[in-house]
């Protein structure tokens, strides 16, 4: 069968990557493979399980379900960019502090979908965090956590009133 | 599962991808944010030789309202549907039916031209189309098509569009401010596919009865369609509660739905019924 190799240009987590990568690698299987950002994590591989969102160029995407080729020209956040040091964001420390995760296998998935919808919406309520979270399954925690920790989470995000 | 081996092609014009389209001769497949066409790849339901990528391609993105109705560019995504705040007054029923479409992720990336060329029957998309009387305008090696919604579907995953074709812009009828309309879907989890759904609209004339009712459904047969006898129903009445139940015994009687692991027949048959039943009592309510 016939494939062919491409060059791939873009920005992960601040910093430039010029690779080569081939027509059928999907994002998620370059970020782990090539790249060693091996954070993001792959579960179904078909757009159901919402463990290997990550965001480009500011939108919480499927990495599974997006040709790695197809991110020539974007910037990329995986979970491993979201904190600038060694410590935890206050997300991370929200999911810590309600027990948000057991096995973590969901759980980078689950920060990446949050991250971008408190940066988007830091005033979103519990229904609309319910709905936007229906695409990451977990299969540990019975939810109520995560979302108790993203709705504490949300303060953070919130810009001080007289910036 | 990985996906098979492909080679991949960005064209920067619309006439660069139809003529990558047309030289593998019905296995090259187009793909813009990949949302259907990467699950059946990684099923392996779809092999194709090529990828033609829609990247680059300039003005498929677009959502214009005018006096003449609604054109979607075939780029547009769900997530610029949902934003788009003309489409609250301009389209209700667009708006509610995308609404339903997938996830928060899928909904970033997923486009309506990508949804219509899947054909999937229990997909929103396809059945709004089909609903609400949507013209398909495709463009191929031989020049421009302007398709009904309603001849367009053949069968799951199966549309008449030919090999060398694409789907660039997807155009509505005006939306009057007072029609009434209702739309409801059961699915198990919010986002996944419908195991039914269901989307009704009619006007009233000068006496209160309705004219133009339109009942389609989802999930509920080998194409998205909509219900003449449920319609039927509707048409002339105030819309009471006899007429409800009328139609929504109608509907139960003119769908063909298929048993599959998530619900049996007749469940979905009672299924659709039951979801007239309460849209006409929100669209009789709104």
């Amino acid at each position: 069968m016939p494939t062919s190799k491409h060059r791939a240009v873009f920005e992960v987590n601040g910093k430039a990557v010029d690779i080569e990568v081939e027509s059928r690698t999907t994002l998620s299987d370059c970020l782990r493979h090539q790249l060693r950002l091996t954070g993001t994590h792959v579960g179904c591989e078909h757009g159901v399980c919402g463990a290997c969102t990550i965001i480009i160029d500011g939108a919480a995407v499927r990495s599974c379900l997006t040709l790695a080729v197809q991110a020539d020209g974007s910037q990329i956040t995986t979970v491993e960019g979201i904190s600038f040091d060694e410590g935890l964001t206050p997300l991370q420390t929200a999911f810590r502090k309600h027990h948000a995760l057991q096995c973590g296998f969901c759980t980078p998935g689950m920060l990446m979908t949050a991250h971008a919808l408190l940066t988007e919406n830091p005033d979103v309520d519990e229904e609309g965090i319910r709905h936007v979270l229906s695409g990451n399954i977990c299969r540990c925690t019975g939810y109520i956590p995560i979302i108790q920790a993203v709705l504490e989470a949300r303060a953070a995000y919130k810009k001080p009133e007289n910036a | 599962m990985k996906l098979p081996p492909f080679e991949y092609a960005c064209p920067a014009t619309l006439d660069e991808a139809i003529a990558l389209l047309a030289s593998r001769d019905g296995d090259a497949k187009a793909i813009s944010g990949g949302q259907s066409l990467m699950p059946i790849l990684a099923f392996r339901l779809a092999s194709p030789s090529l990828l033609v990528d829609l990247k680059k391609l300039k003005g498929l993105d677009q959502i214009k309202i005018d006096a003449s109705g609604i054109t979607l560019g075939a780029k547009v995504s769900w997530r610029q549907i949902e934003d788009d705040k003309r489409l609250a007054t301009a389209h209700p029923l667009l708006q509610e039916m995308i609404s339903h479409v997938a996830h928060y992720q899928i909904r970033n990336r997923g486009t309506v031209g990508g949804s219509i060329a899947h054909a999937d029957p229990a997909a929103e998309m396809p059945g709004f189309s089909v609903t609400c009387d949507a013209k398909i305008v495709v463009k191929g090696s031989s020049g421009e098509r302007i398709i009904p919604a309603g001849e367009f579907f053949e069968g799951p995953l199966m549309t008449v569009l030919e090999a060398d074709e694409l789907i660039t812009e997807i155009r509505l009828p005006p939306w009057p401010a007072a029609r009434r309309w209702g739309m409801l879907e059961f699915a198990r989890r919010r986002g996944d596919f419908a195991m039914g759904g269901v989307a009704v609209f009619y006007d009233l004339d000068a006496q209160g009865r309705a004219v133009d009712a339109h009942v389609g459904v989802i999930g509920a047969g080998s194409i998205p369609h909509r219900v003449p006898g449920a319609e039927a129903a509707i048409n002339g009445t105030t819309v009471d509660e006899t007429a409800i139940l009328a139609a929504a015994k109608a509907a139960a009687a003119g769908v063909e739905p298929l048993t599959d692991i998530h619900a049996s027949a007749a469940y979905r048959r009672n299924l659709i019924s039951v979801l007239l039943e309460r849209a006409l009592r929100a669209a009789v309510a709104r």
